[in-house]
């Protein structure tokens, strides 16, 4: 599997670390009410098809991506700059 | 059809004529009294223990393929009850109890072999803490004996003693453990459940779920509508799909773990062997084949299949472990869907719509799970109430705090 790093270009799968879900950009405000906290944390749409998610390419440029992934198929449609990303908050 | 030794006899003796298919293939009806979503080990076993410890008969098994085609045949068949917290401890002790009947309770071989489990330790610190484990263990009745370096040689022999990575300081054994044919347990349970009375009906696939006014009314399913008072969903691998129908959002991210098999060879692993510092546990299967298997692939998957960084991984981890399998040809790899929660224990609890309930999130420990399961389900859709055994498996744990981390790696649903 090799993921397409906006920064260095498609690396293998062993350089990065996964994280989750893309839901763990959209953090609540510290004040938010559990509810938010719990959604955030544990809830998850966990979609069979195309999904977003975070992975940091630890041995390589250290940069957090978005990837644009299909979790049938393990296909790869592309990669962000988490800072980036759309749904970067 | 009663199974027994003079019956093989006599069937091979008279040309084995007198078999016949042993559990019926009805068409739905309109209305059940009770809906189990899901034809794998843990809902043929909640319908077979709502017939039997609950004496409900009016109940269908709603299953999108045919039978026990899901995670209960794609796992590594160990069943052991070896677990250290409270929630946990208690669960898995009775459904290795349910185990060790299952024969006798289904009149089906379902190749309950406790050959003991042995999960080695490499530092002191390691020993404690499997010391601790093993106390638990026994608090709790079951049992667990701490072998040092010595007495895992006596056992296991074959292991590699000098290497330096993960020096081999002892075990902790737990000799009920051991495994079980898959296949035969959701078999076992189906024709259990049909010989109560249970309708089992297989490519009948839910596409929704009728809920009004907060009360859940039946299914919708590609063979037309069901009515039902009480539904189930008990598809773990699908959990969030179908739970979405009732407008449910879990706390669970699908994983694929993979699994290995070895070509057919004599007898010489007798027990079941975990080596979690590398990642690696193995047994051997009845037929001969040396099952084994490793981590996830640590990204979410629903592909039933996994990649190779994970199987080099594992390869390497077993060698070290045990060069004397290097020259064993690896017949097949196949990965299974895990239902992961943020905590690494499961779900078995009432959801907010009234009548509908959720059994999910079994991480990657659902097949020894699967008699307790469906037994404190069943008694959780008759009673209305957990049973104890199972009280703490609840859905809203995660937002009150009250979870059951077994492995102590916090709320990432992959680090379980």
């Amino acid at each position: 599997m090799l993921i397409p790093c906006p920064l260095c270009g498609p690396r293998d799968r062993r350089e990065f670390y996964y994280l989750g879900a893309a839901d763990y950009l959209r953090r609540p405000a510290a004040d938010a009410a559990p509810a938010a906290w719990d959604a955030y944390l544990h809830l998850r749409g966990n979609p069979a098809g195309e999904t977003r998610d975070l992975w940091y390419h630890e041995a390589g440029c250290q940069a957090w991506l978005v990837v644009s992934r299909n979790t049938v198929t393990h296909a790869i449609a592309g990669a962000a700059l988490a800072g980036e990303a759309a749904d970067a908050a | 059809m009663r199974y027994s030794g003079f019956r093989v006899a006599w069937e091979g003796l008279t040309g084995n004529g007198g078999w016949r298919p042993v559990w019926r293939d009805p068409a739905p009806k309109p209305a059940y009294d009770t809906l189990v979503i899901g034809g794998g080990g843990h809902g043929l076993s909640t319908a077979y223990y709502l017939a039997r410890n609950h004496g409900l008969s009016d109940v269908a098994v709603l299953e999108k393929g045919g039978l026990g085609l899901g995670s209960v045949g794609r796992n590594t068949t160990i069943v052991r009850a070896n677990y250290l917290l409270p929630g946990n401890s208690e669960f898995y002790s009775h459904s290795l109890k349910l185990w060790e009947g299952l024969e006798r309770e289904l009149n089906f071989n379902v190749m309950h072999s406790q050959r003991g489990l042995i999960n080695l330790f490499h530092s002191d610190g390691q020993r404690d803490a499997f010391a601790r484990r093993g106390n638990a263990m026994v608090n709790q009745g079951d049992d667990a004996v701490l072998l040092d370096r010595e007495g895992v040689r006596e056992l296991l022999p074959y292991l590699d003693f000098g290497q330096t990575r993960f020096p081999i300081y002892g075990g902790l054994l737990h000799p009920r453990g051991g495994t079980a044919r898959h296949d035969a347990v959701a078999w076992g349970y189906a024709r259990a459940a049909d010989a109560r009375g249970v309708d089992l009906i297989q490519n009948c696939e839910v596409t929704g779920i009728d809920i009004e006014g907060g009360r859940v009314r039946g299914v919708q399913t590609t063979r037309g509508p069901i009515r039902a008072r009480r539904v189930a969903i008990v598809v773990a691998g699908r959990s969030s799909q179908v739970a979405a129908m009732a407008g449910l959002r879990l706390p669970i991210e699908s994983h694929v773990l993979q699994a290995f098999v070895t070509e057919g060879l004599k007898p010489c692993i007798d027990h079941v062997i975990s080596f979690g510092m590398g990642h690696f546990y193995i047994s051997q299967s009845d037929k001969g084949g040396l099952v084994f298997g490793g981590d996830l692939d640590f990204y979410a998957s629903y592909a039933a299949r996994g990649n190779l960084p994970m199987v080099e991984h594992v390869m390497e981890a077993g060698m070290t472990l045990m060069p004397m399998i290097g020259r064993a040809r690896l017949l097949r790899s196949w990965g299974g869907i895990m239902d992961m929660s943020p905590d690494g224990s499961p779900i078995i609890d009432k959801t907010p719509v009234e009548g509908l309930f959720l059994d999910c999130g079994w991480n990657y420990g659902g097949f020894k799970a699967v008699p307790a399961s469906g037994w404190c389900l069943a008694h959780l859709m008759a009673t209305g109430e957990p049973h104890p055994v199972a009280a703490r498996y609840r859905l809203d744990r995660f937002a009150t705090g009250h979870v059951i981390d077994e492995e102590g790696t916090g709320s990432q649903h992959n680090l379980h």
